[in-house]
């Protein structure tokens, strides 16, 4: 899903920098790649970098079960953007780099943030073997197939280090990987790999717990902002009791644009029209004075799917540079299951 | 209400009648209070400078790395430290020549930099996007970019031919700096790949033995405190300051002191009438308070003014010397901050009702019916000069008792100020005795009627002869003891700077080479390196520099005291060259002995000299070559000095330059090093000397305007001498003489006393203040100097009276006869 | 002394506003002249033009055959002081001389100082014993015989007065006004005194009224 590359290409818009003075926007335009519906997605070539796409992001969140008996959420995220098409190397580099990671309980959320500048090897992407890192962050495959890996993150009250074990193919979202998010045409390549089992131990506040669970794992570039009229968006990627995985999303505009992909538990994608998906917001939780949809009612009328989506921490505010709200959530209704939500421009 | 309103009415028409004693009464607050607020403006700007700079990498409370021998060190412990999860930002700090001035340029990282230090505005997306898009940005503090003549938006140049990225101002950059990406600053410093320091995040705290293992002792914590050395170190300099906007607002406040007693003496018939006619005492005080409110607002309001004109105009110069001195750099652009003002307001106001008080007291006692004899001036004036003489026998006990158990600035500047007053005080006794001999020895009826008039018209002139006695006298003071310290500067320059040429490698590593390389040209006669350390005894920053054997130092370098074997043991035993400053700090003489905080445990040395170390804010220690370097494993080695044959200086230079390159961070000749050093003192002390000159204007001011207040009352004395047959023009002649003959009184007493000035400031300011004690040169030609001063300043004060009289109608003359009068 | 003609007017913001229309006056030497009128009417504008001390718009003074009317400076301040002995109503002492040196003050000055008429004078004024005094010390009446005295030490020809009693009771006044005129006699110069005391006028030999500048009866 592209919703939090859209975030970051908010942070770069006009909105947050005078265009009038750094006229940067207008020369970034041009020089960058655009998605292009058809291309291919190749393993392991496509967890690298794709510097000539203006911003890309390796993502993972996972949802898991401490041996306290507890539900856990992680996140880690690394988001690469080009400040402009022109590039070079040492500080002549012109990719920032910027890591958010997290750790959700029922009762905490606490998370960090990290930045970094390309081209003096302080954050950047190695495949493969694929190893994204920035800091003493990382997110590494043990092989260049990624039939496991790992994952560190650290912030000042809390660290996790997980261990990954991949039991499924890699899939392709959106059409064969190419995702549209407006009906003007901005779209993202975007493929995901929802089948890691999780092993591994999470610290809050210098308490250590072994945990066990389900990661999502989605990589997305792409090089265009939003369409103007959209404010936000909501992102679902869920593990259901079938063994099937789904992922779906609104951008909220003028009119919503809705999407999303069933995953079977073999890997089989099938793209979600737009119609076929229904998204009610239940309960709100006030947060950082805004009110914040926590609780849904999320509809795929051709699968009969009909599940309400609570947060196991309503409080899951990412208070970034560029705040949103990210954590997991516990599915029941028609089926059971488990995932992450993430809620932007509210 | 209406009682005060009426009597205010009454009182200001007095000032209409009289507008030239309102002028002066308004100047003299608006100078006191210039003058006064003008150095208070200077203090608080650098304050706030120093505040800038040690927050822009602290915040108050972030630690920052550097490289543990000094210099910068390679980027790759930036990145080493950040892969090892430490949050630190890469600073690359250096100064750029551009146009005539230089400029500190600070490369940082924006995406890496702290959020809550000073150059937090930087930090984030948004100012990455900024700097790091098309041509980029630098920042610099709006009064820097004025200072450095661009504009905002233009790309400066850089004298070694960088185009820096366009300028845009922002208000929390350090004064004195351009702050750029942290690539450009490589670039335009020739740098690649250096840094010379990383910030810490300050949520984030790193000890010693953290940075030992990520590091290899490559870096050095510098905990936030140690950078406010600065506040303390400038401290001196900031009293002197004030003691001279003290002192100048003393000479303003004497000049309205003396027209407020002369506008009360003229209002005393009014004051009595308004009594006669039923206003209360009460209302009246009332009213006069009121009055001199008005007064302070004005006056304040323009001394505020003619402050922020007077720092504005000295600022280049105090923030050229504060940085030559103490490395602090100033913003050059005034900001004018509330407090400041309202400083400078209660200054003025608290001057004008002091010296407005005794008048308000004589008006709350004011006996309604007053007995109408004429004024007997002659035991007035006796009481007035026993008056004198008390207060001038207690300032000078203060002065010899303050000096007594002097050893602090404020001792100093107590002795200073109260032998100042004392003998100020007495000048009119001075005047008066002088007078009489002038009496007793004329023959004529007109010069013993010369003499005989000037001691009734000493009373009226007395405040501003004191005021000119005072600016003379600190005229003489404070020039001899700048002209002594260019004298023993530049003397103590000549013989400490022997060898040719300094330089300063980039990397120990380099200096090896460089040395190497040196060891075999032939036009190198010597080459000494001056390795060095720092550290700190008690809490007192202490530079440590080694020295090595050689003819250099034992023939040339400076001592002022010494053990009579003091280079053998300097350099056999545990022996120690200490400075001036430190020595007297520690109360150390050669043979004595002291622990030296080493990088391992402390050393215990033994004095083997004290050597002068004029300028110098901090203490030093010089310590043979090889011992230092064996005590302190830290030390630089990148410090060298060369001896070179001949007239080989330039060639050697070029050589090595061009065989080092960048490799040498720095090198300078003898005379750059002399020229940088004198210069710095001559802007220190272009500050002082121009607070002295205004304080002369002021004095001379101040006459004048006695003068001119006192030339009606001069008209009844003359006028009875006129009418009895002696011609105006005779008569304005004998005036400017007496005028001119009191100007000589007090330059001749200002002399000595300016003398004593000059040895207290010598003996026991400067002291304290630097740690050095100058020997005391004395400067008759000075003193011809200030006494044609004080002439043509009496000349050109009486100038504008005399001619008055001189041009008076003779109706002006007869209405002192007439019956009215 | 002869005055022909003498017309003084003095600027004010209306315009200048005469005070002497054409006087002529005439008073030989030993001969004593009361000078009177209303405020305002000239009497001491004529004293000062008399007395060297102002200018004149037009007419003449002559003094000794001297006219004094068209002097310079210079001239005026010497006829002033050799010439002139002025007693003002506020006596103008110097203050910061003593009463000796008050008493010599002119005569040193005009170089005319003769110590044996000083001598006889300061005894014929009574101020024997206060000669080390300062005029503060003195009072009202010391302090006019005092200025009588300075006046005439220098033997001038012509003494002029300006209401030289106004300051002092009748007694005091009265008795001022007779050693004057003793000492007046005894040297044979002119004396013009101004005053509006009828009484005091009636005892010198001439009177003159002044009324709107100009004389109306002599």
């Amino acid at each position: 899903m592209n919703a939090r590359l859209f975030a970051l290409l908010l942070t770069l818009s006009p909105v947050a920098v005078n265009a009038a003075d750094y006229g940067w926007l207008g020369e970034a335009a041009s020089g960058f790649a655009t998605p292009k519906p058809g291309a291919p997605i190749l393993f392991p070539q496509d967890h690298a970098a794709h510097p000539g796409f203006r911003t890309e992001w390796w993502y993972l969140t996972a949802n898991l079960t401490g041996d306290d008996g507890k539900s856990y959420g992680a996140q880690w995220t690394l988001f690469r953007y080009s400040l402009e098409a022109r590039d070079g190397s040492g500080w002549d580099n012109r990719t920032a780099w910027m890591g958010h990671a997290a750790v959700t309980s029922a009762t905490e959320h606490v998370f960090a943030q990290t930045m970094a500048r390309g081209g003096v090897n302080q954050a950047g992407v190695d495949n493969p073997p694929f190893r994204a890192f920035i800091d003493d962050w990382f997110f590494e495959a043990r092989d260049a197939q990624f039939t496991a890996g790992r994952l560190h993150a650290r912030g000042a009250r809390f660290g996790y280090t997980l261990d990954l074990t991949r039991s499924g193919p890699f899939v392709l979202q959106g059409d064969k990987g190419y995702s549209r998010k407006a009906g003007e045409g901005q779209a993202s390549h975007y493929y995901s790999q929802p089948f890691f089992s999780v092993d591994g131990a999470v610290t809050i506040d210098g308490q250590k717990i072994h945990v066990t669970g389900r990661g999502w794992m989605d990589r997305e570039w792409s090089s265009q902002t939003m369409a103007p009229d959209q404010k936000g968006w909501d992102w679902f990627s869920l593990h259901l009791t079938s063994g099937d995985r789904l992922m779906l999303f609104r951008l909220r505009g003028a009119q919503d644009y809705r999407s999303g992909n069933w995953i079977a538990p073999d890997g089989g994608v099938t793209q979600l029209a737009g119609e076929d998906i229904v998204f009610e917001p239940l309960d709100h939780t006030s947060l950082e004075g805004r009110a914040l949809p926590t609780r849904w009612r999320v509809k795929v009328k051709s699968r009969n799917l009909d599940i309400v989506t609570s947060a196991l921490n309503p409080k899951s505010w990412m208070g970034t540079d560029f705040p949103y709200w990210e954590g997991p959530i516990a599915v029941s209704g028609s089926t059971r299951g488990e995932g992450y939500l993430e809620m932007t421009g509210y | 209400m209406r009682q005060i309103c009426w009597t205010l009415a009454a009182l200001a028409s007095h000032w209409r009648k009289h507008p030239a004693n309102l002028a002066t009464l308004i100047l003299g607050l608006a100078i006191a209070t210039a003058l006064w607020s003008g150095v208070q403006a200077l203090n608080t700007q650098a304050r706030r400078s120093y505040d800038s700079a040690a927050n822009a990498f602290t915040g108050g409370k972030a630690q920052n790395l550097v490289a543990a021998q000094g210099g910068l060190f390679a980027q790759d412990l930036f990145v080493a430290l950040r892969r090892a999860g430490l949050k630190v930002s890469p600073i690359l700090e250096g100064s750029a020549r551009i146009g005539k001035k230089t400029a500190k340029l600070i490369g940082i990282e924006p995406l890496t930099l702290p959020r809550d230090v000073g150059l937090a505005p930087l930090a984030g997306n948004r100012s990455a996007t900024g700097m790091l898009t098309g041509d980029g940005l630098s920042y610099a503090a709006p009064g820097t970019i004025r200072d450095l003549g661009v504009l905002a938006g233009e790309r400066p140049l850089t004298d070694a031919g960088f185009k820096l990225p366009p300028l845009v101002a922002l208000s929390e950059a350090p004064p004195g700096a351009i702050i750029v990406d942290i690539g450009v600053a490589q670039k335009a410093l020739n740098r690649p790949g250096r840094l010379s320091r990383m910030i810490v995040a300050p949520d984030m705290r790193i000890d010693a033995t953290t940075l030992t293992e990520a590091t290899d002792r490559a870096l050095r914590i510098v905990e936030p405190e140690e950078d406010s050395d600065l506040a303390r170190l400038t401290d001196s300099f900031h009293l002197n300051l004030t003691a001279f906007g003290l002192l100048a607002f003393l000479v303003g406040f004497f000049i309205v002191h003396a027209s407020f007693g002369l506008a009360f003496e003229q209002r005393l018939p009014v004051l009595r009438t308004l009594r006669a006619l039923g206003v209360s005492a009460r209302a009246l005080v009332a009213a006069m308070v009121i009055e001199l409110s008005a007064f302070t607002l004005l006056a304040g309001g323009a001394g505020v003014i003619g402050g922020y004109l007077i720092a504005a105009a000295l600022l280049p110069d105090v923030s050229a010397s504060l940085e030559g001195l103490y490395g602090a750099q100033i913003s050059g652009a005034l900001t004018l901050d509330a407090r400041w003002i309202i400083s400078a307001l209660a200054m003025a106001g608290g001057g004008a009702l002091f010296a407005g008080a005794s008048g308000l007291l004589k008006t709350f006692n004011l006996p309604v019916l007053s007995v109408a004899r004429p004024i007997a001036w002659r035991e007035a004036h006796r009481r007035y000069l026993a008056r004198q003489a008390t207060f001038a026998l207690l300032s000078l006990m203060v002065a010899v008792l303050a000096g007594y158990f002097a050893d602090t600035l404020e001792g100093g500047f107590t002795v200073i100020a109260a032998s100042l007053l004392g003998v100020a005080l007495l000048l009119p006794l001075a005047l008066e005795a002088l007078l009489r001999i002038g009496e007793a020895l004329s023959k004529t009826p007109l010069s013993r009627w010369f003499f005989a008039d000037g001691r009734q018209e000493i009373a009226g002139l007395s405040l501003a002869l004191m005021a000119l006695l005072l600016a003379l006298a600190t005229n003489i003071g404070v020039g001899g003891m700048v002209e002594g310290f260019r004298h023993t500067f530049i003397g103590w320059l000549d013989q400490r700077l022997v060898a040719e040429i300094y330089y300063e490698a980039a990397t120990p590593h380099d200096a090896r080479e460089i040395e190497d390389w040196a060891r075999k040209d032939k036009e190198i006669v010597a080459i000494l390196p001056v390795w060095r350390s720092k550290t700190r005894i008690g809490d007192w920053p202490v530079e440590v520099m080694g020295m090595t054997p050689h003819t250099t130092y034992s023939e040339h370098f400076p001592l002022n005291a010494a053990t009579p074997d003091v280079w053998r043991m300097l350099h056999e035993e545990d022996a120690a060259l200490v400075s001036e400053q430190l020595a007297r700090r520690l109360k150390l003489s050669p043979g004595d002995s002291f622990d030296l905080p080493t990088t391992g445990d402390s050393w215990r040395l033994r004095v083997a000299g004290i050597f002068p170390d004029y300028g110098n804010p901090k203490g030093q220690i010089r310590l043979d070559h090889t011992r230092l370097a064996q005590h302190f494993a830290d030390a630089s080695g990148i410090h060298y000095s060369l001896r070179v044959a001949g007239d080989a200086t330039t060639r050697v230079m070029t050589r090595l330059q061009e065989t080092f390159g960048a490799r040498i961070a720095r090198i300078v000749d003898q005379a750059e090093v002399k020229k940088i050093s004198t210069e710095i003192f001559e802007r220190t002390f272009t500050v002082t000397t121009a607070l002295n000159t205004l304080t002369l204007v002021v004095s001379a001011i101040a006459l004048f305007a006695s003068l001119l207040t006192l030339s009606n009352l001069r008209l009844a004395h003359v006028a009875p001498v006129w009418a009895i047959g002696v011609t105006r023009d005779r008569l304005a002649t004998l005036e400017m003489l007496r005028i001119l003959v009191f100007a000589a009184g007090a330059a001749l007493i200002a002399i000595p006393l300016g003398l004593f000035m000059t040895w207290a400031l010598v003996d026991i300011v400067n002291v304290v203040a630097f740690g050095w004690r100058l020997p005391m040169h004395i400067f008759p030609q000075h003193w011809l100097t200030v006494f044609a001063t004080a002439q043509v300043a009496a000349l050109v004060a009486g100038l504008v009276p005399v001619r008055r009289l001189a041009r008076a109608a003779p109706a002006e003359l007869l209405k002192v006869f007439a019956n009215e009068r | 002394m002869c005055v022909r003609g003498l017309s003084k007017s003095y600027a004010t913001p209306q315009g200048p506003l005469p005070v002497l229309r054409g006087v002529d006056l005439t008073l030989e030497a030993g001969e004593t002249l009361a000078m009177m009128g209303e405020s305002g009417s000239g009497k001491s504008t004529l004293l000062h033009l008399v007395g060297a001390l102002d200018d004149a718009d037009a007419g003449d003074i002559l003094l000794d055959g001297v006219n004094i009317a068209g002097l310079p400076e210079n001239g005026k301040a010497t006829v002033r002081r050799e010439t002139i002995g002025v007693v003002f109503q506020q006596f103008n002492l110097i203050a910061s001389l003593t009463v000796g040196e008050n008493l010599a003050f002119q005569s040193r000055l005009a170089n005319r100082y003769d110590p044996d008429w000083m001598a006889r004078l300061t005894q014929r004024l009574g101020l024997d014993n206060l000669t080390g005094r300062y005029p503060e010390q003195l009072s009202g009446g010391q302090q006019q015989r005092v200025a009588i005295g300075r006046a005439l030490a220098a033997r001038p020809r012509l003494l002029l007065a300006d209401e030289p009693t106004g300051n002092l009771d009748e007694p005091t006044g009265d008795a001022a006004l007779a050693l004057t005129l003793e000492l007046v006699a005894e040297t044979g110069c002119g004396f013009l005194m101004v005053t509006h005391s009828v009484r005091l006028a009636s005892r010198l030999q001439r009177q003159a009224t002044l009324a709107a500048g100009t004389l109306i009866s002599t």
